[in-house]
């Protein structure tokens, strides 16, 4: 039996009032590793945003277990935020911080855990991501792709039941990709985490995705939906089938 | 809503028993580990055993918490740690766990130089000291290339963006640099008056600020106000550029970013300064006429004391400070900018250090000129 962990109704994303996406619902199941999907600059991230409470919509609802992410405020709000972990485009570790620090921040303030216990459970979080030894290294001195998993070992530290991740394979070499996909997918497999992936990487998105969503900006809504190897195998949906398929939309700019 | 977990020890003759329930969380566990840990560190073993088929929630603080036991366990050399009631899932990731090394944020205090000794703080202090006039040294000789060829090429300096910089440093910074002159003039005026009167000197006020403001105030406190305001400034801007890569992007551009970003600010700093120091002193000046006029003393008689006294040759000498003040403020603004390292705090670091270092300069250069028309009997 399904059970949905998000629920995003009618929602109309933008900025100041503006729409850019278009009355949008969906609904996201308990530990499915989700991804939004779409061009450059079509608004995946600024539904990221909405969804996880950074920014208010124009209108519409997004329900977090039920709770609307939304309209909650104070406590309620704060409750919501301890059920979600985020990781940023650009990793947001803070660069004051050791990589140990920063895991460690989330459990200080919201755990009455002993020091030792801190140090021993971002460790963990830390050899969870593959970066064991790497914890007292500030994020300067981190690269790319490492920052990306200290980020999500942040975004994990307190165990979350839903991880969203905005864009994390870019910049990263294939390889380096290809490890933080089975990350992802080994983490949603041990610990069910729900993941909500917003990015346009096609070979992490047909490697990891159990569902996705396609925004598409000339419509402002969804364009497709499904398993992402139906959408590359189903031509009769001709923008998802260019988009899966790296075919150019030639009549686009004639 | 998370329950604590539940400890119960039980001490057998193979092995310390522990059975957890509740939920093993980063909420759940802080209310066992103590517990657990001090007994472990009491027990004799000779194996640990752990029981966690009562427990309700699992997670990733849970595993880190049990393969820290099945850690301490081992550091005592006991038998194999037994765990039961643990479904695959949740064993397998107590696996993933296991082992994890024992580094501490300690090591990135180190690093950050929390424990230098004095001597060594000391040793990388003189040593930045040395870089730190290396880099000034380098630097001036790349702006005065740089200015030797714009001479030779008046076509490749940007004159739009030195405009729009000499606009930012000079004439918005009127405001500032009149307000300060000003109170200067007014003040000083109205503190020596007191004990001039006393010898009925009081009308002798005007050649004091006179000659104050020309040759030293004047120069001093425009200098000193542009390098709160544009030194500062410059290097925020040329450390955001930095950070961002837009510098490195010139330079792979083929565009030396001294010709393109530095000379401007230099240029434009170097003729905003005069200007406003010319601003400053007529204004701190003034300051002094509104005390004296306050006091009784026509306007006239000022003028005719200030004027008598103050030769041009004070003049010239103040404002050839301001040349010298006008590089220094904006080349230390930017030099520090290109210092900027990586980091939330670095721009701000970078545009303090500006401020501080062209303060410093400033003040070393005035008491340079100040020996140098000594010598000279200007």
């Amino acid at each position: 039996m399904k059970e949905p962990i998000i629920q995003v109704e009618n929602l109309f994303a933008g900025y100041h009032g503006q729409a850019i996406m278009e009355d949008l619902t969906f609904d996201i199941q308990k530990g499915e590793i989700f991804v939004i999907l779409g061009g450059s600059g079509c608004g995946k991230s600024t539904v990221l945003k909405h969804m996880i409470g950074l920014l208010p919509p124009v209108s519409g609802r997004v329900l977090i277990n039920g709770q609307d992410m939304i309209t909650a405020t104070g406590k309620t709000k704060n409750q919501m935020l301890r059920q979600i972990g985020v990781a940023f485009q650009n990793s947001a570790l803070f660069g004051s911080m050791t990589v140990l620090e920063n895991i460690m921040l989330p459990l200080q303030e919201f755990t009455r855990l002993p020091k030792d216990a801190l140090f021993t459970i971002a460790r963990a979080k830390l050899r969870l991501v593959d970066l064991s030894g790497r914890g007292h290294l500030l994020p300067g001195e981190l690269s790319g792709g490492m920052k990306k998993r200290a980020a999500i070992a942040r975004a994990m530290a307190l165990d979350p039941a839903i991880v969203f991740l905005d864009e994390p394979s870019a910049g990263l070499d294939p390889l380096t990709s290809a490890e933080l996909d089975l990350l992802i997918m080994d983490l949603a497999r041990t610990l069910g985490i729900t993941f909500v992936i917003v990015t346009h990487e096609l070979e992490s998105i047909l490697t990891i995705a159990d569902a996705v969503i396609m925004l598409e900006t000339d419509i402002k809504g969804i364009i497709a939906a499904g398993s992402p190897k139906d959408l590359k195998d189903d031509p009769s949906n001709a923008y998802a089938y260019q988009f899966f398929n790296r075919k150019p939309r030639r009549d686009k700019n004639p | 809503m998370t329950q604590h977990a539940a400890l119960t020890i039980d001490q057998t003759e193979k092995a310390l028993v522990f059975a957890f329930s509740g939920d093993l969380d980063a909420k759940g566990i802080a209310s066992v580990w103590d517990t657990a840990c001090s007994r472990m560190r009491k027990a004799a073993g000779p194996a640990l055993a752990i029981d966690l088929s009562g427990i309700e929630y699992f997670d990733t603080a849970g595993a880190a918490f049990i393969a820290h036991l099945e850690q301490m366990a081992e550091d005592r050399s006991w038998g194999k740690t037994d765990i039961t009631g643990l479904d695959p899932a949740a064993f397998d990731l107590v696996a993933r766990i296991r082992h994890t090394t024992s580094e501490t944020p300690g090591k990135a205090a180190a690093h950050r130089g929390g424990l230098r000794t004095f001597v060594e703080n000391k040793g990388r202090g003189l040593d930045h000291f040395l870089q730190d006039a290396h880099t000034f040294i380098a630097f001036f000789g790349e702006l005065v290339r740089a200015f030797l060829s714009s001479l030779a090429h008046p076509g490749r300096v940007r004159w739009a963006e030195t405009l729009r910089v000499a606009e930012r440093a000079g004439a918005d910074a009127l405001p500032i640099v009149a307000l300060i002159s000003f109170i200067v003039g007014l003040v000083m005026a109205f503190q020596s008056a007191i004990p001039m009167k006393m010898f009925g000197a009081e009308i002798y006020v005007a050649n004091l600020i006179g000659m104050a403001m020309v040759r030293e105030l004047g120069p001093l406190m425009t200098a000193i106000v542009l390098a709160g305001r544009s030194a500062s400034a410059f290097a925020a801007e040329i450390g955001t550029m930095k950070i961002n890569e837009e510098i490195d992007a010139l330079t792979v551009m083929g565009l030396e970013p001294v010709r393109f970003l530095i000379l401007p600010r230099v240029m434009a700093s170097t003729l905003m300064t005069p200007l406003l120091t010319v601003f400053a002193i007529l204004v701190g000046i003034l300051g002094g006429a509104v005390v004296l006029l306050s006091l009784g003393h026509p306007f006239v008689a000022y003028y005719n004391q200030v004027a008598g006294f103050v030769s041009w040759g004070d003049f010239v000498g103040g404002i050839i400070k301001c040349f010298v003040f006008g590089v220094l403020i904006a080349a230390t603004g930017c030099i520090r900018g290109y210092q900027t390292s990586q980091g939330p705090s670095a721009v701000g670091e970078a545009a303090t250090r500006a401020v501080v270092s062209s303060i410093i300069l400033i003040a070393v250069f005035d008491g340079i000129f100040s020996i140098l028309y000594y010598v000279l009997g200007v």
